[in-house]
Formats: structure tokens, sequence, C-alpha cells
């Protein structure tokens, strides 16, 4: 059975980037057909299709979409291209390799929710991915597409805008973009209210993550149901997992969203360099709760996952081999949510840092019976007293560390140093050829 | 928040003329890319441009910004040191940013990290006594499927190795 591939057939192809190869492949006959229904019926096919956000929550999108309040005008858009989860690197080649398959996602979900004004929010690390997205935007303009008439059709206004972020992975956290769409820092707001009904300058705001939206056209093309067919139960479609660590071919890889992980690593990756074993995995990013190598055989759907204790959140799947230190992994994962707490919640502002200072002293043979509990005690503390998930995102990850992988966590207290030395991020560090979308990386 | 008119005195008194006018003429454009009564929206891309165009984010930069958004000055310095990106002090001629996350640490981050703090003779977040060169050690970048990743001044440059990094480095002028 051929894999049917929603995102990523254009990757790697001439000037897949520009609008004229985009036209020339079929781009904007999904608008076209859209236009000539009811908005509503395309917020139900999209509900029909089960495409579940990618950005990390999962969350039903076009259930998000029935969220905005009937009555109240402007709306707004806001498509989150933030993409700052470590171990994440897919929105970024969607915008290369495709920006105008993400716009004619942008514009149907417009279209579909009486919405004028959208707004890319891309990180500031992505100054090359932003400046694509600004020229594959001025074409459409100049081509009549956005503009004061969508698709030079309908009397229907779009403006599109990139707005680029400034280094802050809280940003990503839909509340602290708009805040700092707004021109603030990124502190996060409380919610309810959600952003679909008091969210950009106080109106009516849908979030979605790049890949989520770039969904929409296929699913608009080929119906709802099409869509719902590729995935299980209440996922639909296909996915962009984002494989990265000690495989022989990292990258980015399209598969059903309930594709086997196990499958991925040792068949797609060509598993692990020199043949050694899967010690550990994070399958959804640095905050999801990290697998054994024993527990890999699962499903990656979001709903499976989560049955077997960890999550399917953005699609970043990183991998360790049996060479590497599970202490000095999780207390460099611990520094990251250390150092991008934004400082708003005490327990995670204060928490944070302790355990990132717990962690280096395991690692560097100085921890002191009883740290390894203490770690897991602030963990604990920090889990759920926050506004936001990075307080959960950050326990998380110590929490299932500690839990699986305590002997080793123990034996650098008892040892008084770290028992791998000079290679506690493994044997094989050098960097491999990547896989993205199929064509071999070109850097 | 305060609403201030743009324009009021003192807010450039300490700015270069010439400056001045390049900063307005490239931040002008993109204000109208926000509600007129949202001109703060625009505080990233402002600040981003008074760098860009005054070197670093220095106290009458962020004044300059504050200005012309109508908003406090205090509002643009609690932005500008809230981003990673913004550079409140001066830097070196180039900047030098290695993601030192998990991803990269596999495939080599960390050794390259250290060999290039040796090398340079700084610690992190140092610049080099000729002033050519800013080291920082910075989170994901995205690019963890062709780590190691680097930015130097802003431009991407992944799949890095020792040998790959310092032959970038010696190019630098
Ligand atoms: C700390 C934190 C960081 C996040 N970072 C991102 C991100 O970089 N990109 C993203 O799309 N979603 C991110 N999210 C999830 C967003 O809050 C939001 O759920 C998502 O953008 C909604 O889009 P979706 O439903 O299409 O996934 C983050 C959430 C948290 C709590
Ligand atoms: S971990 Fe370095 S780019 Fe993601």
């Amino acid at each position: 059975m051929s894999e049917t591939l929603i995102l990523t057939p254009r990757w790697g192809t001439k000037d897949s980037h520009t609008l004229a190869s985009y036209r020339r492949d079929g781009g904007y006959a999904a608008l076209a057909k859209a236009l000539a229904m009811a908005p509503s019926a395309i917020v139900d096919e999209v509900k029909a299709s089960n495409l579940r956000g990618r950005g990390g929550a999962g969350f039903a999108c076009g259930l998000k979409w029935t969220f905005l309040p009937k009555d109240v005008r402007p709306r707004y858009l806001t498509v989150n291209a933030d993409e700052s989860e470590p171990g994440t690197f897919k929105d970024r080649y969607i915008i290369e390799y495709d920006p105008h398959m993400l716009l004619e996602g942008i514009a149907i979900a417009c279209y579909a929710n009486d919405i004028h004004t959208a707004y890319i929010y891309i990180r500031g690390e992505f100054k090359r991915q932003a400046e694509i997205l600004e020229v594959a935007i001025a074409e459409e303009y100049q081509a009549g597409i956005l503009g004061p008439r969508l698709l030079g059709k309908l009397d229907f206004a779009l403006d599109v805008h990139v707005h680029r972020g400034a280094g802050a992975y809280i940003c990503g956290e839909e509340s602290a973009l708009l805040e700092s769409l707004e021109g603030k820092k990124g502190y996060p707001r409380l919610k309810p209210p959600f952003p679909a009904v008091i969210g950009l300058y106080g109106k009516p705001t849908i979030i979605n993550n790049v890949e989520t939206i770039a969904n929409v056209p296929w699913i608009v093309q080929h119906g709802g149901a099409a869509f719902a067919a590729l995935g299980v139960g209440k996922s639909g479609g296909t996915r962009l997992f984002c494989v990265s660590g000690h495989v022989n071919r990292p990258g980015v890889y399209e598969k059903p969203v309930h594709y086997n992980l196990k499958r991925l690593i040792m068949e797609d990756c060509g598993g692990v360099l020199g043949g050694r074993q899967v010690k550990a995995v994070i399958p959804g990013g640095s905050s999801a709760p990290v697998l054994t190598g024993d527990e890999i055989d699962v499903s990656m759907e979001f709903d499976a996952l989560k049955a077997v204790g960890t999550m399917a959140g953005s699609g970043g799947v990183i991998v360790m081999d049996d060479s590497t230190c599970m202490v000095r992994a999780l207390s460099r994962i611990s520094k990251f949510y250390a150092d991008e707490s934004c400082g708003q919640c005490t327990p995670c502002r204060e928490g944070t840092p302790w355990m990132e200072g717990l962690l280096e002293r395991i690692e560097h043979g100085l921890g002191v019976p009883g740290d390894v509990d203490k770690l897991a005690q602030m963990a604990n503390n920090i889990g759920g007293q926050t506004i936001c998930a990075l307080g959960d995102a950050a326990a998380m990850p110590v929490q299932s560390f500690v839990k699986k992988f305590r002997a080793e966590f123990e034996r650098h207290v008892t040892e008084r140093r770290c028992p791998f030395g000079d290679h506690a991020w493994g044997k094989n560090q050098e960097t491999r050829e990547a896989v993205i979308g199929g064509v071999t990386a070109q850097v | 928040m305060p609403n201030r008119e743009p324009g009021s005195p003192g807010a450039v008194k300490d700015l270069p003329a010439e400056g001045v006018q390049r900063f307005d003429a490239e931040l002008f454009p993109i204000l109208r890319r926000y509600p007129e009564d949202r001109k703060a929206s625009a505080m990233l891309p402002a600040l981003r441009i008074g760098e860009h165009v005054f070197g670093y984010l220095s106290p009458p930069v962020m004044a300059l910004a504050a200005d012309r958004l109508g908003v406090s000055p205090a509002r643009a310095q609690e932005v500008a040191t809230f981003y990673v990106m913004f550079n409140t002090k001066p830097v070196g001629r180039h900047v030098v940013e290695i993601c030192t996350n998990v991803s990269c640490c596999l495939t080599g981050a960390d050794r390259i990290f250290r060999a290039l703090k040796q090398k340079l003779g700084v610690e992190n977040g140092g610049t080099t006594a000729d002033g050519l060169i800013t080291l920082r050690e910075v989170e994901c970048l995205g690019s963890c499927g062709t780590a190691p990743a680097m930015l130097v001044d802003e431009e991407m440059i992944e799949q890095l190795t020792l040998q790959k990094v310092e032959k970038i480095l010696g190019s630098l002028g």
C-alpha cells in the first residue's frame, strides 16, 4: 500500500516554495472549492477530519474553531510558528519547502471563521524562514490572492502578516504568544477566558500550529472523512515526526498519526548508530515523559501515548543510545526549563533552578543521600501549580527520568562521580546525514 | 498602559539624527501591520530595528522605540530584557550562538562549545579581547535533525563539526 503524504510530497522539488510551482501542482484548488462552500460546512469537514492540534496539546481543531463567540468582531487567527520545544523541527520545513500550502490553509481557516486578519508568529531565530514567508505573502498580494478580494474573487478581505519573536520559549504558549504579539513580555494569561473568547487585543482569536493549519487544504479537497480514515479513533491524518539524537538517519518523517514508535526508529531511521541499543526515547518534545528502550513498541497516537504515561506533544522524538548518561540528559533538560521560565509563578520560577542545581550536583558526583528523593519531591511541587503548562513541562521529565532510571541517579550519588565519565552524551556524538520529508538535508 | 504622543522632547536627543531617520524609515511601514490604536504591537520589530541601526539597545534606543510606539521607556526596557535575542549591552562584531540542548549535545555540541570557549579564551556570553566575537550558549534552535546547530549573526548553520566551526570563525573579519 502506498503511503498517503499530505504535507511533504512537494518537499525537495524544484522551487517548491514559489507560488508558480504551488499553482502548477494544483495549489489553490482547495481554496477555490472552499469559497464555493458555506463557511460552516468547512468547519464541519474539519471537525469530521479528527484533525488534532500539532503544536503540543492535541486539541481537536474543528472543535476549537466552534468556540468563537457568534457575534463578536473582529476575530483574529494567529498561527503558531514558534517551534521552540526541544526536539521539534518540522514547522520550519513546511515554511521552507511549501509556504503557500500554509498560506492556503490560513486563507481557508479565515474564510471558514469569518476572520480578516491573520498573524504568523514565528520564532526570532527563524530569520530565513520569516523572510521566505514575507516573500510568499508578497507574491500572493501581487497575484490578488490576499488583499481586498480573496483569491481575486470573493468580496472578502484578508491580510496576513508575519510577526517575528525574539527568543523566548514561553512565547510558544498561546496566551504568552498573544502578549508578545501585543508588544509585551511573554507572560502567560490566566485561563479561562480562553483565547477563542478573549484573545488578541481582547478579541476572539484562534491559535493553531503551522502543521495543523497546513493540513486544512487537503481536508477541504479530499473531505474530512478521508483524513480521518488515515488515522485511528479520534485522531485523523498523518503527522510530521521529528527524529533526532543517536539514530542513523535523523529527520522529519511524515507517517500516519498512529505510526509505531519502534518501527520509526528501527526501520525508517535505520536504528541506532554503531548498532547500539536504544536506552531512552523522549517521544513528543523534551516536555514529554521519557520511555525506556523496552517501552517503545507503541503507537504514537495522542491517546495511545497518554495511555503509557507520556505524550505525543509536538512530535519531537529524541533517541538516546545505551552509552548516554540519563543524569546528564535530564540535567540539560532542567537547565532549559530554568532558563525559559518566564518568572511569573513562584513554584516554576524558584523550583526550576533548584532542580537544575540539584541535578548538576548529582551529575558531578556531589550529590548526597536523599538528593534523588528531594528532586522528585521538587518536581511534584511544581506540576499543576502554575498558570501555564511550562511548570508541568519542567516537572514531567524529572519525574519520569527519576522513576525509570533511578538506579543510575543513585549510582552517581554513591560513586560520587558520573559513571559515564567523558562521554556522558554517548560514545557516538558526531553529526549525521538527515532525511527531511524523504529528501537528504542540504545544509 | 500610558498612551503617549510620539515625538516627546528628549526622546531622541542622545542619538545621531541620521540613525533616527533610518530607524523611522524602517519602522513606519511595519506599523501598518497592526491596528491603528495598537502600535505597541510593533515593540519587537522596533527593538530589532533599533539594535540593527544603533548596534545595541542602549537606554536612548529603547526610549526611541517607546516614543514611536506611544509607551513608556520602562515598557521598552522590560521587553528588551525579557527576550534573549536582544542585546542591552554592547556585543562583539559577530555573535556566535551555539545550541547545547539535548539533540545537539547527543551529536557533539558540548565538545564543540568547550573547545570554542578555550580557543577564543572566553566564558559563555563573553567577547574576545579584540571585540570580534561574542560567544553564547543558546537553547534549541529547531535544527535538531541536522544537529549540532548554531547561529552566526542570526544565520543558521547546521551539521556542525569542530573543524567546520573553526573554519567559519576563522573567516569572520
Ligand atoms: C511552554 C509551552 C510552549 C509551547 N510552545 C509551542 C510552540 O512552540 N509551537 C506550538 O505550535 N505550540 C506550542 N505550545 C502549545 C500552544 O500553547 C497551543 O496549544 C498551540 O499552539 C495550539 O495549536 P494547535 O491546537 O494547532 O496545536 C506550547 C505550550 C506551552 C505550554
Ligand atoms: S537541540 Fe539543538 S537545535 Fe534542537
